[in-house]
């Protein structure tokens, strides 16, 4: 593994057994995990964007109903990735079928590359049927496609790394909700999905900045529409700055053997 | 030749400070089929947890064919089957899923036929499309097996694979192992049931409270350690032994009127001089009766001693 060839020693059969097994989870459960944050964000378009937007004046020359679209994508694409990522390996440390995956010759690389990329596979799917949908009541723009691309899929392995790494801590089931509820929930709501933070009155614009959310949701509203809250470079380099976070993390659980292995 | 699989010094100490294993050593011969007994917690799903790569060691080193399981754990896993003790399956994969998801995990390509006869072998063929929590208890230990067999290993562990199993499926287990040991699959299996490591093994190991005491060829061990005895009711009990049965291992019990002799079941001529001896002493035999002792006799003796 230490060697340059050392990824044509990489276990792919195991990679791929994983990730197949990960997704076979998601058509199992294709209500839970697709059709009820596409129903919920369908909710918010025509409470928010039609309802209430008509009555809302443009943002930086975007209609109401168009701005909050990234903000919603991401506010789904966060929840969604953490909460299948944790899960996905929550459960087998649950019920105890994680012996298997830490008795089997796969690397911790490998088990996170299934893992988080089926989880990050599953959200990105799920962000795009939600663009998908959100034509259907409102009109928008993707002025740069690639980056709008970019930071769909930058997000959502980001914080299914995220969400991996609360599975494993998590050592019962409250535990694995309370982070998405109390924390990543409040910071998504605040990170400027229904405004722009240009919009708050002192010191909450300057308290906001210390919000990781408000620079992905940026990042993501300039993708669209080419207008942003923070520096385009800014926010990138601060959800590099998080993935990075997440990978040193994910890297230290396994040298440790962290809440997986005694 | 070289121990398939090679543990050296290995300890154990847990989190909570229990210490589980003591300086283990330990040699498996390729090819065999080796027992480790012991009671509850003496440190079997310890042992083979570590070797497994389940639990981490906290000293030593163990190798498997020649790979140490740290250093070099893809080659040393991919040899590796493992059956563990809790049966923890997933729900609502088929088996046919999870007998198919354990083969890609441990590296190896897809391989229909082979799951196929593998499921047919162990009577799962009719269910391969059921859903595991379909299935009974028995069932789900075969699933188990059948995805620990998924990959080919040249090395099976089975923690105690006939817990909780009905006669039948235990005595078509103790088929299955034969016949992989046939195809020279290694086999290391615990168990609680005296019967089954005399029933199999070729080599049996007793582990108490983390110490190995014992590793022995299990007909070795049943010669040497598997006496006979000869239980002598006397028509009047005795006070002491008489001198004249000095020669004799005897002991007197039920308050004398209860001779027990000793006796290695290779030599048997002592009996008839023993007998000959009480005639001439003029001590009336009621009635006689031998027992054997079990491999379960030399094992709780082998513990208690311990
Ligand atoms: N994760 C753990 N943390 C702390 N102690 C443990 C842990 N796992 C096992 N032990 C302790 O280590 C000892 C050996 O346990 P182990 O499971 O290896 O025994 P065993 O021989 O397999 O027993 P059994 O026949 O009941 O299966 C026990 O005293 C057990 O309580
Ligand atoms: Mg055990």
């Amino acid at each position: 593994m230490s060697t340059w060839y050392g990824v044509l020693e990489m276990n792919f059969h195991g990679i791929l057994a994983i990730y197949k097994f990960e997704m076979a989870r998601t058509w199992r459960t294709l209500m839970q995990s697709i059709a009820s944050p596409v129903l919920s964000t369908s909710l918010y378009f025509i409470v928010f964007g039609t309802a209430i937007g008509s009555r809302m004046g443009d943002i930086d020359g975007v209609s109401y109903g168009a701005f909050i679209i990234p903000g919603l994508v991401m506010l789904s694409l966060l929840s969604e990735s953490i909460s299948n990522a944790s899960f996905g390996i929550f459960f087998p440390k649950f019920s105890g079928t994680i012996y298997e995956v830490l008795s089997a010759p796969v690397s911790p690389f490998e088990i996170v590359s299934g893992y988080v990329g089926a989880a990050a596979s599953k959200s990105v799917l799920l962000g795009l049927l939600i663009l998908a949908t959100a034509r259907i009541f409102v009109d928008y723009t993707i002025v740069h496609p690639f980056w709008m691309l970019a930071f769909l899929l930058l997000t959502a392995i980001t914080f299914s790394l995220f969400g991996f790494i609360i599975g494993i801590w998590a050592d019962d089931f409250q535990k694995l909700q309370v982070i998405p509820l109390m924390v990543i929930t409040p910071l998504t709501f605040l990170g400027g999905a229904f405004y722009s933070i240009n919009m708050l009155p002192e010191p909450w614009q300057t308290l906001t900045l210390f919000n990781p959310v408000v620079y992905l949701i940026s990042g993501f509203r300039w993708a669209f529409y080419g207008i942003s809250d923070v520096n385009i470079m800014v926010s990138l380099g601060m959800t590099g700055l998080f993935l990075l976070i997440c990978l040193a993390t994910v890297w230290w659980i396994f040298r440790t053997g962290y809440r997986i292995k005694s | 030749m070289q121990p398939i699989i090679q543990v050296q010094d290995l300890s154990k100490t847990y989190d909570s400070g229990f210490t589980a294993l003591h300086e283990v050593n330990l040699e498996i011969q390729r090819g065999e089929i080796f027992a480790l007994l012991g009671p509850n917690g003496a440190g079997k799903t310890t042992l083979i947890s570590i070797v497994c790569g389940i639990v981490n060691p906290t000293q030593g080193t163990v190798s498997a064919d020649g790979h140490d399981i740290v250093t070099a754990y893809r080659a040393a896993r991919s040899k590796i089957g493992l059956v563990p003790q809790e049966l923890s399956t997933d729900a609502f994969e088929s088996v046919w899923a999870t007998v198919s998801f354990s083969r890609g995990l441990f590296g190896k390509a897809p391989d229909p036929g082979y799951i196929e006869q593998l499921l047919r072998q162990l009577s799962l063929w009719d269910k391969r499309d059921a859903k595991i929590r379909e299935l009974s208890g028995g069932m789900k230990r075969r699933v188990m097996i059948a995805k620990a067999l998924s990959h080919q290993p040249d090395i099976l562990f089975l923690d105690e694979p006939t817990a909780g199993v009905d006669v039948e499926l235990r005595r078509d287990m103790w088929e299955m192992v034969r016949e992989l040991r046939e195809r020279g699959v290694t086999i290391i299996l615990t168990t609680h049931y005296i019967e089954e490591a005399e029933e199999m093994a070729d080599r049996i190991g007793v582990i108490n409270k983390g110490q190995l005491i014992l590793v022995e060829e299990k007909d070795a061990l049943m010669a040497k350690l598997g006496e006979k005895q000869l239980n002598i009711h006397l028509q009047s009990p005795l006070t002491e032994l008489p001198t004249g049965l000095n020669g004799f291992r005897l002991e007197l019990a039920e308050e004398g009127q209860l001779l027990i002799y000793s006796y290695d079941s290779q030599q048997l001529g002592g009996i008839a001089s023993l007998l000959k001896s009480l005639n001439e002493l003029g001590l009336e035999v009621k009635d006689l009766h031998s027992s054997e002792s079990s491999l379960e006799d030399i094992f709780v003796n082998l513990v208690r001693g311990a």
